[in-house]
């Protein structure tokens, strides 16, 4: 599952197998202030690539959350199952790779204002495919 | 509609593609292809308006019919029939055919090649009577009149008849100055024309096997050789030049030349140097150049936003003149009613179209300044991202840069043509010339194109999504044809968005280039006599009427009308003095003093017209003048009563 926020109110949400999107949402949503709390924590430090990944921000019994932080504030928050152990740190990292590239490719386009929702074909189909490769 | 003769149309041509945009079968593509350069012989992107009249005569439709064919395909708009509407045109003839309602929609069915009977050699056909075609303005080159009597005699009975007119008259404005926006159209005009005009024994294999059209095939192998291989020869010629950017297929989403060119002088107006491109957003408050100018095409945000997806393969938030043309034409395409692929069509890729950019550009010798090769341009970005913020300028320059090149081509039908272009983005354009003050020439000219576009934008919202300009059919004389497309276009351009409905009547303007007389000639089928016979003196008449124009600045001030209307009267009287002689000599065979006298009927009917639509005209702006003054007076004491308060 996947989840951008910005301003904390989702811009695209996306979530693969399962249907529990709303339990999905739930989690999200809690796991922001995670991701707040470690923005915070930062405080003023040079903000660089490393530091927009914000890795394992939530472990519980079912799901691991991880969290990613653009430039700009828009948070990705990604949900994987637990039981997908192999998913390893690395490949987290390129996932969020790929998810801040593509939306950069939405940023530059004249017609989308930033805080809409993301209704991007191309982008879907990004995040779609990259999904169906780890699910 | 008549069911007429096609029934006898083999329903195997219709195995079309059945794509998701109008799509061509093959033997639809090669009939069309074949018709169409039948059509127009020589390397000219539209079909001769007397040919085509001869054409759709062919095929037994009533007139009504044909008629609202030639409405539906934008010829009329467009002034003459390029590719694009020629091939909607056939579409749509084999629609009728069919039993089907002559609508964009119904041609996106497969059916079956239209069926024309006898039908004339494409030289015929090119440069047919359109005076005979209802409501459809060809340019009637006196060869034409010609063709006339002898397809009255047998109704369509074509025949060399085209050959000898074939190569003077048959000068369809140049490939790239027509502008197709339809994608369809230009899908199918190549098909189509490629189809019905190579008649050569290959086509008529095709022909046999696809389509039981006796009677046409039969006709075409009327044809003589020589019209077989001047077709042939036109074909080539056009694949030739059109071949890089996307030619005659049934791919909807190829660019043609003149499209191509309509795209090119666009984005020229939003950025002159090609190798720059036009940026997404700057830091100019009034907002990103290129969504401003998408925007103008009045489509939602959310396709347009997709077209830019689409569209900006590099994503870097700036259109290269590749992309652009790319952007141009799905917004094009959109309004034409196709929808948006998932993915950037093959033949709209950057990549592609390069290439093919790079042609017209080369070509036109109005784009001389910019030949620099376009693939710079991808290097130039951060300079064009700077460039770019002179959004203001750019029209400007653009429009300086046309003054000088339209020096150098008189007969350049590329510009002509590029005017016609659809009226989406004339805002940018329209304000460019009205800021200069100097060539007038160059004036009409931008403000053709770039009117034509914005008025074409601003028209979309207004009426339902016509075609773009299309070449109409005027065949042969390119130049006439374009600066009367211009010029119609830019009366409605203007009207629709920017002055009060100027005066429709662009007829006044017959002869403004001989040749190029293929609006006015829609609006008045007489005028087909003079531009027909204008058509002879294309080049000598060209030049006239570019002299023309600068010889009234004062009139220029009322832009594209004026303008339009003046050169246009001024054209016809010299235009006809000048054609007088000029005609003599070219008229091959026929009654040339008769011709001449009707061509200075014509002139004097036109300059009456064009009398009564600059009375009209300046009715109206009088009209405006008063209610500007009144908001000015409204505005005025809004302030006087707003002054006290603030003086506390």
């Amino acid at each position: 599952c996947d989840l951008f926020c910005s301003q904390n109110y989702p811009l695209y949400i996306r979530s693969v197998p399962t249907e529990n999107e709303l339990k999905f949402h739930y989690t999200v949503h809690t796991s922001l202030d995670v991701v707040d709390e470690k923005i915070s924590a930062m405080g003023k430090a040079l903000v660089d690539q490393r530091e927009l990944y914000l890795g394992l921000l939530y472990p519980t019994e079912d799901y691991k959350v991880y969290g990613y932080v653009t430039n700009s504030k828009v948070k990705f928050v990604m949900v994987v199952d637990s039981s997908n152990t192999a998913l390893r740190d690395n490949e987290i990292r390129s996932m969020f790779r790929k998810l801040h590239n593509s939306y950069t490719d939405i940023m530059c386009n004249p017609f989308y204002n930033p805080g809409d929702r993301i209704h991007s074909r191309a982008f879907d189909t990004m995040v779609n495919s990259m999904m169906m490769q780890v699910c | 509609m008549e069911q007429g003769p096609a029934g006898g149309s083999g329903p195997a041509a219709a195995a079309g593609t059945g794509g998701l945009l109008l799509p061509l079968s093959e033997t639809e593509q090669q009939r069309y292809s074949e018709l169409f350069s039948r059509c127009c012989p020589p390397p000219e992107a539209a079909a001769g308006g007397s040919s085509v009249g001869e054409l759709f005569r062919a095929s037994q439709l009533p007139p009504d019919t044909l008629h609202q064919i030639t409405e539906v395909c934008g010829a009329k708009r467009v002034g003459y029939f390029g590719p694009a509407q020629f091939y909607i045109a056939l579409k749509l003839i084999a629609a009728a055919q069919s039993g089907f309602p002559v609508r964009i929609e119904s041609i996106k069915n497969e059916l079956p090649l239209p069926r024309f009977m006898a039908l004339k050699n494409d030289t015929e056909v090119c440069y047919g009577t359109p005076a005979e075609f209802h409501g459809v303005k060809f340019q009637v080159p006196h060869a034409t009149l010609e063709k006339n009597s002898y397809k009255r005699t047998d109704e369509g009975d074509k025949q060399e008849h085209k050959s000898p007119p074939m190569s003077p008259i048959c000068s369809p404005p140049a490939s790239p100055s027509t502008y197709q926006r339809i994608p369809l159209s230009y899908g199918y005009g190549k098909a189509r024309s490629g189809l019905e005009q190579q008649h050569g024994a290959p086509y008529e294999v095709r022909h046999s096997t696809h389509q039981q059209d006796g009677p046409s095939s039969g006709n075409y192998g009327a044809k003589s050789a020589l019209t077989c291989s001047t077709p042939n020869r036109s074909l080539s010629v056009e694949r030739e030049q059109q071949d890089s950017s996307s030619q005659y297929s049934d791919d909807p989403w190829r660019i043609t030349e003149e499209q191509r060119d309509y795209y090119i002088n666009q984005f020229r107006s939003l950025q002159p140097d090609l190798n720059a491109f036009i940026s997404g957003q700057h830091a100019f408050p009034t907002g990103s150049v290129a969504k401003n100018f998408f925007t103008k095409s009045k489509l939602p945000i959310p396709e347009l936003s997709h077209i830019w997806e689409l569209s900006d393969v590099d994503c870097d938030g700036a259109l290269t003149l590749p992309e652009f043309c790319a952007a141009f034409h799905l917004v094009v395409a959109r309004k034409n009613g196709y929808q948006l692929p998932e993915t950037l069509p093959e033949t709209l890729l950057p990549e592609f179209l390069q290439a093919a950019c790079l042609k017209p550009v080369r070509d036109c010798a109005l784009f001389d300044s910019y030949s620099e090769p376009l693939p710079s341009s991808q290097q130039s970005r951060d300079f064009g991202r700077a460039e770019k913020s002179s959004a203001e300028e750019v029209p400007d320059n653009s429009a300086l840069l046309q003054d000088g090149k339209k020096d150098d081509k008189q007969a350049l039908k590329v510009s002509t043509t590029l005017k016609t272009i659809p009226k989406e983005f004339q805002h940018l354009t329209v304000k460019a010339a009205a800021q200069e003050p100097t060539a007038l020439r160059a004036r009409p000219r931008s403000r053709s194109y770039s009117s034509t576009s914005i008025e074409d934008a601003m028209k979309k919202g207004e009426e339902p999504p016509t075609p773009p300009p299309r070449p109409q059919k005027s065949h042969s004389r390119a130049s006439s044809l374009d600066l009367n497309k211009i010029f119609q276009q830019n009366t409605q351009a203007v009207r629709s968005g920017w002055l009060p409905p100027p005066p429709p009547a662009l007829p006044p303007r017959p002869s403004v280039s001989q040749t190029e007389q293929p609006s006015e000639v829609e609006l008045h089928p007489q005028m087909n006599r003079p531009p027909s016979q204008a058509e002879e003196n294309s080049s000598a008449k060209k030049e006239v009427v570019l002299a023309q124009p600068p010889s009234k600045p004062a009139r220029r001030k009322l832009r594209t009308e004026a303008q339009g209307l003046e050169t246009p009267e001024l054209s016809p009287t010299i235009n006809v003095t000048s054609s007088l002689p000029a005609v003599k000599p070219h008229l091959p065979v026929q009654k040339q003093s008769s011709k001449q006298k009707r061509a200075i009927q014509t002139a004097i009917r036109k300059n009456k017209e064009a009398n009564a639509v600059l009375a009209r005209l300046n009715s109206e702006l009088q009209q405006q003048l008063k209610e500007v003054h009144k908001e000015r007076i409204a505005l005025e004491t809004q302030l006087e009563q707003l002054r006290p308060v603030t003086v506390l």
